[in-house]
């Protein structure tokens, strides 16, 4: 009964009572769970991955046919939720920074209604809004078969927005490295020409010059010849339309969802961000003559941003775990995917381990990028 | 020497510019406060015209189909199922009660002032037992309704608000090992807290209705509903566990070495010095936090239970209605579902000022 008085023992026996009651609970649970997927024939492991897929998926951001394996279906399925979610926390970023700063507004009205605005969004389930989405482009599109050419070979209905698609005779792979080229010198040039003009005062046609470096390679290429280009035009037939770019209204529905919802809690981060500098910087850019949008963006903004960037982390982090609600309105993504798998060939256990890792794998890849931004943009104090 | 001269007169700083110079003040001003105007009077003229002169207060679906405005009839046809769902008709007054009786006690229960230990006994010892005979039945000349047919507001209720209370004393467990000195029991802790956060609520409702039946032994079965609310209290904990932790961390180090200079025991200090003051401390988070778990609990609906968004969507499918009255539907949801989040934003600023100005 001594030893029980001793710190050192009790950290020791309490350490390990909680790891032995997890063993034991994981033990039995795996027992359990063999035994019952012995009893129902279930097979275990994971070479299901490889067998064929045989379902089709509707939107696909990778390639991918009925004939590819399991894996290559989990694999689109993730290409389109970091499709979805990537353009919806971009797109909801924009947004809600300009929602955020128009609720810094000193007019009244447009202060307002920007409340308002992400009042709506805060209060409303996500969930609800993407049925609604979803119902409104479907009752407020015509049917296929009356579908609208709003363009030559552009057509609007209720499956979609189809647009004529670039396919590529040859040249595809120059002009890849035509734009990675451009966006490489543009930045660079760009990052020259600020860094002089910091060091003599002197404005300079950085700006103009990186324009013409982004656009020039390509440019370049397009008019030696390197490349070649033919438009795959859509046919619109009795019940559907076939070849050209498809953009479905389940994947519009979950981006503007989406969108929204990052842009309501962005513009939240925002406000709190423009409201936590200090009122001196205000009244010294007040002091300097400048005017109160160009001390939002010159001074405030820059400064506000900085302290953003741990709150962003979490939304960013947020939405693409929301982009899994895509399984109600049917936008193909990992969770769909996944479902479909498990429908199919019975493996849950395996087909949850895989999207939950994936999931897991990537938020902690999104933590570490934003952890790796803000130490770069963070205030260096000396 | 000539005397300075002051050009402008000193007075005290002007404190509040006119409202007629905030909207108009300058140009670009002036241009914000047009386009709001017309941008809300395009808003209001829309919505009169649906909701009030284009639409149909009175008839059958048929009628509904040949106006352009909003349907009221649909409402009131299926106002009943979308709040309770399938529960058996002649006995909604029992969820309607449960209903009642929940929101009263809980406006109760958010005075600040009436915050007791007596409270929450009342809550454990007599409400919650009440409400769920209320719904289940069974016994008291009620007849029993199997939990497969509750449904609606009430199910939504339960849910979020069940899932939250029994993940608060799970949560706090969390925190507090999160906080441990002992390496093992952290790093379970963190590992449960990280992998649950950083995977998406829907996940865990399928590993719940997917996963869980292999795992029992034969023969035993867990109704679909708790094995849900049990997937969300699991959510919970995690959420909860994050927002203690804060509160744990804004108590001060010297209350803990005051209550070993005591010579108090680890529990003593946390139960008695630590958490009382660490929790007051995130009541407002928490609050927001239930905000957010109250919508959240829409998700059942991915997996197949019957919860107010589901039943709402169902009223909706019904044949007589099908593809009349979407927008209806799903706009009264969003009222509902509004109300409620914004009534519990309003008391979570109201907490935030009450501690504010009683406390600290």
């Amino acid at each position: 009964m001594t030893l029980f008085y001793d710190k050192r023992f009790r950290a020791w026996f309490y350490q390990f009572c909680a790891v032995g009651i997890v063993l034991i609970a994981g033990w039995l649970m795996f027992a359990t769970v063999s035994d019952n997927l012995a009893k129902q024939n279930i097979a275990t492991g994971f070479g299901y991955l490889d067998r064929q897929a045989g379902f089709i998926i509707s939107e696909t951001t990778i390639p991918y046919q009925e004939t590819d394996t399991i894996g290559r279906a989990l694999l689109v399925g993730i290409a389109n939720t970091v499709k979805v979610s990537l353009l919806a926390a971009i797109l909801g970023t924009i947004i809600g920074l300009l929602v955020g700063i128009g609720r810094m507004s000193r007019n009244p009205l447009l202060q307002r209604l920007m409340l308002s605005y992400v009042e709506a969004l805060r209060n409303v389930p996500l969930l609800l809004y993407l049925f609604l989405w979803y119902a409104i482009l479907l009752v407020a599109l015509p049917p296929v078969k009356e579908a609208l050419e709003l363009a030559p070979h552009v057509y609007l209905s209720n499956s979609g927005l189809v647009l004529p698609s670039l396919t590529f005779e040859k040249g595809a792979v120059f002009l890849r490295w035509a734009v990675i080229l451009g966006i490489i010198a543009a930045f660079f040039i760009r990052r020259t020409a600020l860094h002089r003009r910091v060091e003599t005062g002197q404005p300079n046609h950085g700006g103009l010059v990186a324009f013409f470096a982004l656009v020039g390679p390509v440019l370049a290429l397009v008019l030696l010849g390197g490349v070649a280009i033919t438009w795959e035009v859509p046919e619109a037939g009795r019940f559907r339309i076939t070849g050209g770019l498809h953009i479905r209204p389940e994947f519009v529905a979950l981006l503007v969802g989406l969108s929204l919802s990052v842009s309501a809690s962005v513009a939240e981060i925002v406000r709190a961000g423009i409201q936590a500098i200090n009122k001196g910087q205000w009244e010294a850019a007040a002091a300097l003559g400048l005017q109160r949008g160009r001390v939002m963006r010159l001074v405030i903004l820059p400064q506000a941003l900085r302290l953003m960037v741990p709150p962003l982390t979490n939304i960013y982090l947020t939405v693409f775990k929301n982009s899994s609600l895509a399984i109600a309105i049917g936008y193909p993504d990992l969770v769909m995917v996944s479902n479909t798998v498990m429908n199919q060939t019975g493996q849950a256990i395996e087909t949850i381990a895989i999207f939950m890792a994936v999931y897991l794998g990537l938020s902690v890849a999104i933590s570490l990028f934003m952890n790796w931004y803000n130490g770069r943009v963070a205030l260096t104090e000396r | 020497m000539a005397e300075l001269q002051l050009s402008v007169p000193l007075g005290p700083p002007r404190r509040a510019r006119p409202w007629i110079k905030n909207l108009f003040g300058t140009p670009g001003n002036a241009l914000i406060t047009m386009f709001c105007v017309l941008a809300l009077a395009l808003l209001a003229k829309i919505a009169i015209g649906w909701l009030l002169i284009d639409a149909v207060f009175t008839g059958t679906p048929a009628d509904c189909k040949v106006g352009s405005g909003a349907c009221w009839p649909f409402l009131g046809a299926k106002l009943r199922y979308m709040i309770f769902g399938f529960y058996p008709y002649e006995e909604q007054w029992r969820p309607f009660a449960a209903l009642l009786l929940f929101l009263g006690a809980a406006l109760v229960s958010m005075v600040p002032r009436l915050w007791s230990r007596g409270l929450l006994l009342a809550w454990l010892v007599v409400l919650i037992p009440a409400l769920y005979i209320l719904m289940a039945g069974g016994v008291l000349g009620l007849s029993a309704v199997p939990s497969s047919k509750w449904g609606g507001l009430p199910l939504s209720f339960m849910l979020s608000f069940i899932g939250l209370a029994a993940a608060m004393p799970l949560g706090i467990a969390l925190a507090l090992a999160r906080q441990s000195d002992l390496p093992a029991i952290r790093v379970l802790a963190i590992s449960f807290i990280e992998i649950v956060r950083g995977v998406p609520l829907i996940s865990l409702l399928f590993l719940a209705t997917v996963m869980l039946p292999l795992f029992m032994p034969e023969g035993v079965t867990i109704d679909k509903l708790l094995r849900a609310q049990v997937a969300i209290i699991l959510f919970a904990a995690a959420y909860i566990a994050e927002i203690v932790r804060g509160g744990l961390q804004a108590v001060p180090k010297g209350q803990i070495e005051a209550g070993n200079a005591l010579g108090l025991h680890y529990w003593l200090i946390m139960r008695k010095i630590v958490l009382p003051q660490a929790l007051k401390k995130v009541i407002p988070p928490l609050v927001s936090l239930f905000i957010g778990f109250f919508q959240d609990t829409t998700l059942v609906t991915i997996i197949g239970l019957l919860d107010f968004l589901d039943t709402v969507r169902s009223a909706l499918r019904d044949p007589d209605w099908q593809g009349i009255a979407v927008l209806e539907g799903y706009l009264f949801a969003a009222f509902v579902y509004f109300t409620f989040s914004a009534l519990m934003g309003a008391y979570s600023r109201f907490l935030e000022r009450y501690y504010r100005t009683t406390h600290d």
